[in-house]
């Protein structure tokens, strides 16, 4: 047993189905358990969050097992994965975890070792000064952020990922590492509409959008099936043409292009990436959970906001805003989504200070399903301005 | 309990399985890293390295001195693939649109999916990101892992590959970022022979499973949520590594309502934990919440004072189904009206506890926006027992699937179709009847389809007759 080394290894191309394995799935989950999990599998009595980032699970046989959290970048090297297991080694007897939010766990049987683990992990820097591993990502707080690959690895993005979760969890830090918030705030992000990491449903969700129409490359004809480009179109606006010189093509009706990118996934030659055009927009309210309340959506609050690399500063500061008024104003267990359906969208814009416009009136499937049809609502600086504009009133 | 997997697992030992010596795995001062300088200008990534939150270039600046002081021979992939994956993204940055090219069909001899091709549209600037594959590794369900499979996993990575990883990729899987059509096969070679370990789904097929922690760590948990999801995986290998579907099918399995992955928004069948008895009560625990001997929802609100806990407020109030109250000093929580929300759980764990007799409920048709927007998950089967080997659920996968393969037109998810064709339609593919359950509330509109046969006298007429009765 070993790795192979040498230019093929051990594969031989000559006979690629010799000695194949094939389908046997992943490595089984009960042989990676650490033996307290193992032991107290499905006996978890209840847990307690002992400090942001250290949790104790406390079994029925009496067994405890504590979990310090750590933020990671979802972007790791062999180099890092080696530290994490140098860690690992040293504190876990040679365990460790991931979550779903690119955590990293590691557990102890002490509250001893919590102790020392926890002052290694937070010695352990970059030499630029970021730390390697920063506790927190429990309870009423701002855990990771999940995210796409980006610039990093993608073919149709509209933004890149790694670099703004960077820049905006180095400004939340304090939330990350703290329990402050009235309830916890998932923040996902995802490069293109494809939302990769399903992000429409994060309290928020921050989004790389295109604002320009596919460009047609001169040779469709030759790069992929045009009936197939046509279909790609949700909304029909690729229809058939011809190029000056007589040869098939596709023309594009723009005024009814919603930007989804869909037509560039099937066919390469019709590209929409833009540096101009291209940004983020920003979702709020969503929620995955069932708790109190129903899963949501979260809704568009933003429409665009530029692309500028790499610490998106417009980004951050309106993410950090809206967990500011949020802070302030929710009520403890309220979600961002809970709270701005308390308090009204029209309270939730004003209070946040934030621009709305046309853009965010849906007009797409199913608008007419968030139009209000009702004469509840509350009188906001906006109310104002229509009834101005209406001539309804004087000042 | 003790689970056994289907087939023996190897035991992996690093010392065994490992490429590099320890000399050459810390090859590299302190010193050297502070004064290294990539062989590109990338002055936008330079400033991603200040703040504190983990960042992935000062990691990866260490992976590209660490490779470059490697010799020659000890590596597959050029020693500058990590310098041109940064100087790649710099110029993205720089011009505002990703350098990577679209498609690239390559993978592993007999897989369709578990491999994305990936080639740079700068190859000139970029060589030895020319080709940069990535190859998506099925993790072991909730990804607990001994460190013994992540160091040779790295050590495989690094030789073959570029050594840069995803830790994990949205679906759940380890990705492997970026290696050369060459290195596909040695690697899926020594994945299954050394490692012990398949790759996971990509393309129009089966993506590679995932769930939540469930019993290893979570009171909350219904159901064995790891022994579900690995039978699935490994039921439904075929579907997993060979495309044969309009698109990409999701299974997730989330342990109770609460949701930790999610499944009810980005999974094609959602699988959530729940049960269907009483929830069990410890009248001594709540009485201790409520003298503030115990933190309320286990300590997760401790950043802030909010105050001493009000059970009327906290728990009570805020139940959605208005189904507890407090009789004499005891709560009492009327079952019947309960919809499992989890919050009076959720914030005394210590007091109460989900009911014993347990199941899952069963949900289709979540995804993100393309095409026709963004759909959450439609609750289908209110309950059903999920216990080993879980047939009853595979019998149920394979109807949808059938369905879904037969009428789904390409790139369209089993939430459209579902869209297009109604949800009594579904219901009907599925054999279940209509249930109050799966909607907010009954239709507005009165444009039902009628089918003939709901009719008395089918909907054949003669019009003679008709006019016999009515003049023209």
């Amino acid at each position: 047993m070993a790795l192979s080394q040498g230019r093929l290894g051990k594969y031989n191309p000559e006979k690629p189905t010799e000695n194949r394995i094939t389908d046997i799935g992943p490595r089984h989950f009960w042989d990676f358990f650490p033996p307290v999990i193992q032991k107290n599998y499905g006996k978890w009595a209840y847990h307690d969050i002992l400090e942001p980032g250290i949790m104790v699970h406390v079994s029925e046989t009496g067994d405890k097992v504590f979990t310090v959290r750590c933020g990671g970048s979802r972007l790791m090297t062999a180099e890092n994965i080696r530290e994490i297991c140098d860690i690992a080694d040293k504190y876990c007897d040679g365990y460790v975890r991931f979550t779903t939010r690119n955590n990293i766990e590691f557990m102890v049987t002490s509250y001893e070792k919590v102790q020392e683990l926890k002052k290694d992990l937070l010695s352990r820097k970059y030499i630029s000064g970021s730390y390697k591993f920063p506790i927190g990502g429990t309870g009423a707080g701002v855990t990771n952020i999940v995210h796409t690959q980006g610039y990093i690895h993608c073919h149709t993005p509209a933004t890149d990922a790694s670099s703004m979760v960077k820049a905006v969890m180095d400004e939340l830090m304090d939330y990350f590492t703290g329990m402050t918030l009235p309830a916890h705030v998932r923040i996902s992000m995802a490069c293109c509409l494809n939302m990769c990491g399903a992000v429409h449903c994060s309290d928020i969700a921050l989004l790389g959008i295109h604002r320009k129409p596919p460009i047609v490359d001169d040779n469709i004809d030759s790069i992929c099936e045009i009936p197939l480009a046509i279909a790609a179109c949700p909304v029909g606006a690729i229809s058939p043409a011809k190029t000056e010189d007589g040869r098939k093509s596709v023309k594009i009706k723009e005024d009814r292009c919603m930007f989804c990118g869909n037509c560039y996934t099937m066919c390469p030659a019709l590209p929409l990436a833009d540096k101009e055009g291209d940004g983020v927009t920003i979702l709020a309210g969503g929620k995955i959970s069932n708790r109190i309340s129903e899963p949501k959506f979260s809704k568009v609050i933003v429409p665009w906001l530029p692309n500028n690399f790499p610490r998106f500063p417009e980004v951050v500061a309106t993410v950090k805003k809206i967990i500011e008024v949020y802070a302030a104003n929710a009520r403890k267990y309220e979600r961002i989504g809970d709270w701005a359906e308390r308090i009204g969208w029209e309270k939730f814009f004003e209070l946040c200070d934030l621009p709305f416009t046309e853009h965010l009136i849906d007009d797409y499937r199913l608008a007419y399903d968030t139009y209000r049809t009702s004469t509840q609502f509350k009188f906001t600086g906006k109310a104002w301005e229509v009834s101005r504009a209406a001539g309804g009133i004087d000042d | 309990m003790e689970f056994k997997p289907k087939r023996p697992q190897k035991d992996l030992k690093y010392d065994e399985l490992r490429i590099y010596t320890d000399e050459e795995l810390h090859n590299y001062s302190e010193e050297e890293l502070k004064n290294f300088k990539l062989k590109h200008d990338i002055p936008d990534l330079d400033e991603l390295e200040k703040g504190p939150w983990p960042s992935f270039v000062a990691d990866a600046k260490r992976e590209a001195l660490h490779r470059k002081k490697l010799a020659d021979d000890r590596l597959m992939i050029d020693k500058d693939v990590v310098d041109d994956l940064l100087g790649q993204l710099q110029l993205s940055f720089d011009d505002g649109e990703t350098h990577w090219k679209h498609g690239g069909i390559v993978g592993v001899f007999g897989y369709g999916g578990g491999v994305i091709g990936r080639y740079s549209d700068v190859p000139e600037k970029f060589p030895s990101v020319a080709q940069f594959h990535t190859l998506r590794v099925n993790q072991p369900a909730s990804k607990f892992y001994k460190t013994d499979f992540l160091r040779a996993l790295a050590d495989l990575w690094e030789y073959r590959g570029s050594g840069m990883f995803n830790l994990h990729g949205s679906t759940g899987d380890i990705i492997l970022l970026g290696t050369s059509t060459e290195q596909l096969e040695p690697i899926f070679y020594d994945l299954t022979h050394e490692l012990d370990q398949d790759l996971g789904g990509s393309g129009s097929n089966l993506r590679t499973p995932s769930c939540c922690i469930g019993k290893a760590r979570c009171e909350f948990a219904c159901i064995d949520t790891q022994d579900l999801c690995y039978e699935i995986t490994t039921h439904y290998q075929d579907e997993l590594h060979r495309p044969a579907f309009p698109y990409k099918f999701k299974i997730k399995v989330d342990g109770c309502p609460n949701g930790c992955v999610a499944s009810i928004a980005r999974s094609d069948m959602s699988l959530i934990g729940t049960w269907r008895d009483d929830i069990r009560i410890d009248q001594e625990a709540v009485r201790a919440y409520m003298a503030g001997d115990i933190e309320p929802n286990g300590g997760a609100h401790k950043g802030r004072d909010w105050g001493k806990f009000d059970i009327q407020k906290e728990v009570i109030d805020l139940c959605p189904t208005g189904c507890m109250a407090l009789e004499d000093g005891q709560l009492k929580i009327n079952n019947k009206e309960c919809n499992r929300c989890m919050h009076c759980i959720n914030v005394m764990p210590r007091a109460l506890k989900p009911g014993r007799d347990t199941g899952v409920s069963v949900l289709f048709g979540a995804k993100a926006p393309i095409l026709e927007g963004a759909q959450l998950a439609v609750l289908t089967i209110p309950f059903m027992k999920a216990e080993a080997p879980y047939d009853n659920i595979k019998e149920l996968v394979e109807k949808v699937w059938d369905w879904w393969m037969e009428e789904g037109k390409n790139r369209e998810r089993l939430g459209e179709l579902i869209q297009r064709k109604g949800l009594p339609k579904f219901l009907e593919v599925i054999g279940v009847p209509a249930a109050p359950q799966m909607v907010r509330h009954p239709r507005t509109n009165p444009y039902i389809f009628w089918k003939e046969e709901d009719v008395p006298g089918g909907w054949k007429r003669d019009i003679n007759e008709y006019r016999q009765r009515h003049k023209r």
